[in-house]
């Protein structure tokens, strides 16, 4: 007979993602249970940069979600430990010919009347901001409220922060429901943890929990790779890319996409990071994503070309077909919440999806808008149906 | 361009030999490591028709085992530090003859830092200090990349003067180089012997020789080592050396700390219960300006399993690689040989590098070779289960003993990841902590690092099996579009 505990709200996913959930649950009064078959930020957390970006994402509810997330952890950070490295060092979005320029103008103006600090840079003016920057670029822009933090420890110290009871290495095995179909908790190998309400933050593999649930949500793993250099001292100030980043974030296709964004971290390695794509859960290298990434790189900072490499990573992004996260009570299952498909973003954007879920589970008014993330939406076909086989 | 003739990498440009033709010529068999097992693999394999290309990070044949003085140094007698180098000189003169008839393409200096592909159909990824290597491509791959010593920290090992027994023994076989005047010798396994002597030959005072384990788990398994005569043999004229020089190996004790200031003056030695433990009130000082530790061997498994290639616990706690009895991996079209397949010793891996050869060019394996393999293995797996730290060596750390040195994160930082961070394996604590994230990228820490978070060994994740200069990856072929 597996032991039985009792909490407000049981979460699944001690991400980033999971983590914030938590937290914001834990200070509206709840008391939170956390649990995840693996450590904490063993997915796609521990995988991440740590990029808080409002710099990538278009006018939209994404970016609204983005800068709300920028107010709190700026707001975090004062609660956080040290640890957790939050740096408010901004992005530097370089084009590197007048028609991406122009591209990024407009770009850039629809982010302006959201809310967006976003400021052009003419060509001369780029060394101010990054002296090791390549010659001939055509200008850029810079965005002040781009952000980072280092990932594990942001999840860790959040989840720390909150009091939650934690079960690690243990995998969630069932949904349990009452006879009228709503929620009553989650069964591990070990026992069961009962609730009225449960979050499924489990990222990349949301899916499958879902399915435990009896309900679809379409997230597909998109892979990305990381290079991280040798230790230097601080050649890269900002999180700096190409403006062709924005089109690959905003893409669904398969295929490889690159495009290096740059940045330096308080540990002294550089990450160049991250190819984007849809192959399931192949955990190969691809040298084709590094040949790509270590171009572009030393293509923006010519001076990284005689750096050492030291490691390269891969992590799985948690895609939806429509590029947007799936926040909010499931209608289909009372009590199921989801909290998951961030894509690339999980990390900026947890604060803002811990803040939106604490409200749904107390009732209390939404810090915005929630209408766009519901879990229940049509998502409409994936880009290419072939790779969600794989998925 | 001058040549020296026990220098192979000198002969001639391998890239122009016949059987190999040109550089880009997809060979039979690409084998990483040119240590006794990928040695002996690749003149074995050249011998029974295939064409063969041999990579290996080290200047000249013979990997950390045969290591020898660069021939500048002019060492008249480079065999006098090592067993059996009439097997190791007779293969190296076999490689030079199969590199001019261009069935081997040796190519020394090149560090390997991935190979990917799959089936019949490898890409071998190297580094090579003038320029981006050629990627190498072949029909299989051999997997020989050796190991590297296993470190325990413990308070005072950052010290100067303190270097590994492994090191100890590669720097006098190199360099003809003392690591000190006079060395403490300790940590665990046949290594340290073989060390204590050397270092006492080359005319180092030895104090004393510190084994953590004791000998008796040999006593269980008389047979196997009545089996394995060519071994005590070679542990008799260690122990006779040590005699002649005065040293007594003390067992069940162990270094727990070095002392001193700019440079390791004297360390505390300290018995052990059968946990490795360090018994109360039973630490004594013993002076010395160097000490040589290590606690045996772990394979280098970085490149096997960015492949995927599955593993096991070998019965000394390291993490090997799962084989057949003809050294296939789980991964089709993937062997490996020697120390990747749980530590064995050279003898084993020459011998396992002419099974590999065999089974890859489709010949039956010899019965003699087969007979020799199992019988060694045996002898391998009683030394490392009576070697195999005890769990309460952690013991010995303080919570400021740095663990991870390239990133220097301390014991202390370790156990709170694990204890407040909720950090369950060797890598959340890295994520955490960046133990582990250095140059060395986890070789030195990680079996401590595991120990800490309360971890079985973790197979390695390094896709990048070394570092690459960003250059070499932005000058990489770009694949053709699909």
């Amino acid at each position: 007979m597996p032991k039985r505990h009792s909490s407000d709200v049981v979460i699944i996913g001690a991400g980033v993602v999971g983590a914030a959930c938590a937290y914001y649950a834990a200070r509206s009064g709840l008391s939170v249970t956390v649990v995840d078959r693996g450590p904490v930020a063993g997915g796609t957390t521990g995988a991440g940069e740590g990029n808080l970006l409002v710099s990538d994402k278009e006018a939209g509810p994404e970016l609204d979600l983005a800068l709300l997330s920028t107010r709190l952890w700026r707001d975090l950070s004062g609660v956080l430990p040290p640890e957790t490295e939050y740096e408010p060092k901004g992005g530097l979005v370089v084009a590197t010919g007048e028609p991406a320029l122009k591209a990024l103008r407009v770009f850039a103006e629809g982010q302006r009347e959201a809310g967006v600090t976003a400021t052009e840079v003419p060509a001369d003016r780029l060394p101010d901001l990054e002296p090791h920057l390549a010659p001939g670029l055509a200008g850029g822009f810079h965005y002040p409220q781009d952000a980072q933090v280092q990932p594990a420890q942001a999840a860790a110290r959040l989840l720390a922060a909150s009091g939650a009871v934690l079960h690690l290495g243990e995998e969630v095995t069932a949904i349990l429901r009452d006879p009228a179909g709503a929620v009553r908790g989650v069964r591990t190998a070990r026992r069961e943890l009962l609730a009225p309400a449960v979050v499924n933050a489990a990222g990349t593999w949301g899916g499958e929990v879902a399915r435990l649930a009896g309900v679809r949500l379409p997230v597909l793993p998109r892979r990305g790779f990381v290079l991280v250099t040798e230790p230097l001292p601080r050649v890269v100030r900002h999180k700096v890319y190409a403006a062709d980043y924005i089109a690959d974030v905003a893409s669904g296709s398969a295929a490889l996409q690159s495009s290096a964004v740059v940045e330096g971290t308080p540990g002294g390695p550089v990450l160049i990071g991250a190819t984007r794509e849809r192959v399931g859960f192949d955990r190969s290298l691809s040298t084709e994503a590094l040949r790509r990434l270590a171009a572009q790189a030393a293509a923006l900072f010519p001076v990284l070309a005689d750096v050492q490499v030291l490691r390269a990573y891969h992590g799985f992004r948690p895609y939806l077909p429509d590029h947007l996260p799936a926040i909010g009570p499931d209608p289909r299952v009372p009590g199921l919440h989801h909290a998951c498909g961030h894509e690339g973003a999980g990390i900026g954007l947890a604060p803002a999806t811990g803040a939106l879920t604490a409200a749904a589970l107390t009732g209390a008014a939404p810090p915005l808008d929630p209408a766009p993330f519901r879990p229940e939406r049509t998502y409409g076909p994936a880009d290419d149906p072939t790779q969600e086989q794989q998925s | 361009m001058t040549t020296s003739p026990s220098d192979p990498s000198g002969t001639s440009d391998p890239s122009d030999a016949p059987g190999t033709s040109g550089p880009d010529a997809v060979v039979d068999l690409a084998v990483v490591g040119a240590g006794p097992a990928g040695l002996a693999a690749a003149v074995t394999a050249a011998a029974l028709g295939l064409t063969v290309a041999l990579l290996d990070a080290g200047t000249r044949p013979g990997g950390q085992y045969y290591r020898h003085p660069d021939p500048v140094l002019g060492a008249a007698r480079p065999e006098a530090l090592h067993h059996d180098w009439t097997a190791f000189a007779g293969r190296a003169a076999e490689l030079r003859a199969h590199a001019r008839a261009g069935r081997v393409r040796y190519l020394p200096g090149h560090q390997v830092w991935s190979v990917t592909g799959s089936g019949a159909d490898w890409t071998v990824h190297a580094r090579a200090d003038e320029a981006a290597a050629r990627p190498v491509r072949a029909r299989a791959v051999l997997l020989a990349t050796g190991a590297y010593e296993r470190q325990l920290p413990f308070p005072g090992w950052t010290l100067p003067g303190v270097v590994g027994a492994g090191g100890a023994q590669a720097m006098l076989k190199s360099g003809l180089v003392l690591p000190g005047r006079r060395v403490v010798v300790a940590g665990s396994g046949p290594l340290l012997l073989a060390v204590a002597a050397s270092l006492a030959a080359a005319g180092a005072r030895v104090p004393a020789v510190v084994e953590a384990a004791g000998y008796a788990p040999y006593a269980r398994h008389t047979g196997t080592l009545l089996r394995n005569p060519g071994k005590l043999v070679e542990g008799a004229v260690h122990g006779g050396a040590l005699l002649r020089h005065r040293v007594r190996p003390l067992l069940r004790h162990a270094v727990v700390a070095a002392h001193g200031t700019g440079r390791v003056e004297a360390v505390t030695v300290a018995r052990l219960d059968r946990d490795w433990r360090p018994v109360p009130g039973t630490g004594r000082r013993v002076p010395c300006d160097a000490l040589a530790v290590g606690h045996g061997l772990v394979p280098e498994l970085s490149l096997a399993t960015a492949l995927g290639c599955a593993t096991r616990t070998a019965a000394d706690g390291t993490v090997a690689l799962v084989l057949t009895p003809g050294l296939r991996t789980s991964v089709p079209g993937v062997w490996a040989a020697g120390e990747t397949g749980g530590v064995g010793g050279a003898q084993l891996a020459l011998i396992e590098g002419e099974i590999a050869a065999h089974t890859v060019a489709g010949r039956a394996v010899p019965a003699g070779l087969a007979r020799g393999r199992e019988r060694l293995r045996a002898f391998a797996d009683v030394m490392g289960a009576a070697h195999r730290p005890g769990p309460g060596w952690t013991d010995w750390l303080r919570e400021e003993t740095a663990v991870c040195r390239c990133e220097e994160v301390s014991a202390g930082c370790v156990r709170e990841a694990v204890t407040e961070l909720g950090a369950t394996d060797a890598r959340t604590v890295k994520l955490l902590t960046r133990a582990g994230m250095g140059w060395c990228q986890g070789r030195m820490c990680g079996p401590a690092v595991a120990a800490l978070a309360g971890d079985g060994p973790a197979p390695d994740r390094r896709p990048l099996a070394c570092p690459v200069p960003l250059r070499q990856l932005a000058e990489l072929p770009p694949d053709t579009p699909s």
